[in-house]
């Protein structure tokens, strides 16, 4: 009786069974620890985000302050309304993501799933193939002449696209793992006993079935592409071809150049009416803003893709 | 082979994309690598520059500029290693101790987000600090001692603190959720026997816990040892506002190759760096891969 009862029950959640003899004073000790290194965190962020919503002239007087003198949105109304660069840049970082992410997840299930499969006789040459480039890679010069002197792409938008397709060959090995893993060979097999060919055997069963591994390394590809400056640095010197991440790594370094294109534009300002201070941190902002909103939403796959990828790589 | 290549066709079809992306990619570059044994000129390109044995190598090796920044490199990451291990340990150790579930949640949510910010917004984030006119070190805390302001930008003497702290800030979230999720894993029951045995929190920290994840915590610091010679880039472009007064402290291997390649156009001298990058790093990982079958041949790379 006793016995069944205990299989019924169903287990504590762990918190509970592990016992915690910590004392009131260690527990509120560890909580003022957490607090600050949270606020060590968060404060750099807010202070530019405060800085960005600053009157310009309280900052020229006072410097960068957590409590400035008085607020202002003349900012956010400059970089918004007057500077169409901003406006180009985050369509260009948008349409790299999108199109970048979704190229490279194809790319790589379609290159991860083959070495998955156990029928596969090259498999393990593949693979092989794919790991040498996590253990040796030849550098940036020769990496570089290829892009430009071999194919050309200085100035594309490809430059911004082809480099990070398959960023690292660690994602391939991890879908693999996942697909040999979490993929019944027989669920394959009887696809296509029922006449399933190769390619409907992927698309309509596997890859539906892989949806969490797809989340995850779809999310830190997103991430790659939505912050990379590098490619743009090395690749890129027309103006129309910058990103986001671009336009702030070229803002910080000079203010002016967020105006040199603007002048020929009717709402041309020149730099003296730029409220140059404010206008750099709102950059910042509009620049970090999509990734802190839409955090909480993929925070769960992040640390399940961190803590996947470290185990077992 | 021939009969099996058309049984797999479609297959076959499938890893090309990925394949010939890598070859390009990862593959020629490889091979383009022979280029730090030319005296490269663009009009003739790669096959038909002259060969020049080691003289880039040669070259390089007489500069001041080779020692400083293979020094910079090996020491900013001996320092990185060592400071954010201590950290992340503390922190993740500490994390575990946290009763409520959805505070421990977002305390690691906020300790992790500094992860997610490109090094280009960072840059801006030491700006509002450091910044000579306006900083906030300048501008408030210095006032307030009675200090007189410091250019931070001018001064490569302070750098390696700097680095120092903004890589830490950058990547102890990562590392303690790592950590966490090696101490999540450990078998309750070790806890319990030693509450029984009447050991304290302290106690069943350091006596359970920190030699539970020993080997968790050896492959994760080998993995970093094995790119000791690879620096972060956008930590030592970015957030040093690529300030030429700085080097002496803040050049390392990968913004001298930049810098060499893309500034100045000396192709030779940046690829002779690259490759002795490339060779050195190669060695360290092969070496590091022995050393991590020897503690737990699970988590090797091969």
């Amino acid at each position: 009786m006793n016995a069944k009862l205990n299989a019924v029950t169903p287990l504590p959640p762990a918190s509970h069974t592990r016992i915690r003899e910590n004392s009131l004073v260690a527990q509120i000790l560890i909580h003022c620890f957490f607090v600050l290194a949270c606020a060590a965190c968060l404060i750099p962020l807010i202070l530019v985000a405060i800085v960005s919503f600053s009157d310009e002239q309280s900052i020229l007087a006072n410097g960068y302050s957590f409590f400035p003198d008085k607020f202002s949105l003349d900012a956010y109304r400059y970089l918004l309304g007057d500077s169409q660069r901003l406006i180009h840049a985050y369509g260009i970082s948008i349409l790299v993501t999108v199109v970048g992410t979704l190229t490279s997840l194809l790319i790589t299930s379609l290159l991860a799933y083959p070495l998955s499969r156990k029928d596969f006789p090259q498999r393990n040459l593949l693979a092989f193939f794919v790991f040498f480039t996590i253990l040796f890679n030849g550098g940036l010069v020769p990496w570089y002449l290829v892009y430009t002197n071999l194919f050309h792409i200085k100035d594309t938008i490809l430059a911004l696209l082809v480099p990070n397709l398959l960023m690292s060959g660690f994602y391939i090995l991890i879908m693999r793992t996942f697909f040999s893993n979490s993929i019944p060979g027989s669920i394959i097999e009887s696809a296509q006993i029922d006449g399933a060919g190769e390619w409907r055997t992927f698309f309509r069963l596997v890859l539906p079935l892989s949806l969490p591994v797809l989340a995850t390394i779809g999310l830190f590809t997103t991430l790659g592409y939505w912050n990379d400056w590098f490619n743009s640095l090395v690749f890129i010197y027309d103006n129309r071809l910058i990103s986001l991440q671009y336009l702030m790594t070229k803002t910080l370094l000079s203010i002016q150049f967020l105006q040199s294109n603007t002048q020929n534009s009717n709402t041309g300002k020149l730099l003296s009416e730029m409220p140059t201070e404010t206008v750099r941190m709102a950059m910042a902002i509009i620049g970090i803003g999509p990734i802190v909103m839409a955090y909480p939403f993929f925070q769960k796959y992040l640390v399940k893709g961190l803590t996947v990828g470290a185990v077992k790589g | 082979m021939p009969r099996t290549f058309v049984k797999h066709r479609s297959l076959w079809i499938m890893v090309l994309p990925g394949l010939l992306y890598l070859l390009v990619n990862n593959y020629l570059p490889m091979f383009g690598t022979i280029i730090a044994f030319k005296d490269f000129n663009y009009s003739k390109g790669l096959w038909q520059s002259s060969w020049v044995g080691f003289k880039n190598f040669e070259f390089l090796f007489e500069t001041r500029d080779a020692y400083v920044i293979t020094r910079n490199t090996l020491l900013y990451n001996v320092v990185f290693i060592v400071f954010n291990l201590v950290l992340a340990l503390m922190v993740a150790l500490l994390l575990n101790e946290i009763r409520k579930r959805y505070l421990q949640s977002i305390y690691q949510s906020i300790i992790l987000l500094p992860y997610l910010i490109s090094f280009s917004i960072v840059g801006y984030l030491v700006y509002s600090f450091l910044s000579m006119e306006y900083g906030f070190i300048n501008t408030v805390v210095l006032q307030k001692l009675g200090l007189p302001p410091i250019s931070w930008y001018m001064e490569a003497k302070y750098w390696p603190y700097i680095l120092v702290l903004v890589n830490a800030w950058k990547y102890i979230g990562y590392s303690s959720i790592i950590y966490l999720a090696a101490i999540a894993g450990i078998n309750n029951e070790y806890y319990e026997a030693a509450r029984i045995d009447g050991a304290n929190r302290l106690k069943q920290m350091t006596k359970i816990t920190l030699p539970l994840i020993r080997p968790v915590i050896i492959v994760m610091t080998l993995l970093l040892v094995g790119r000791i010679f690879y620096a972060d880039f956008g930590l030592f472009y970015q957030v040093t506002m690529n300030t030429g007064i700085l080097l002496p402290t803040t050049n390392v291997i990968d913004t001298y190759v930049y810098r060499a390649l893309i500034q100045t156009g000396d192709v030779g001298m940046s690829s002779a760096a690259g490759l002795f990058q490339s060779v050195v790093g190669f060695i360290l990982v092969l070496s590091v891969n022995q050393l991590v079958r020897k503690f737990d041949k699970e988590n090797a790379l091969f």
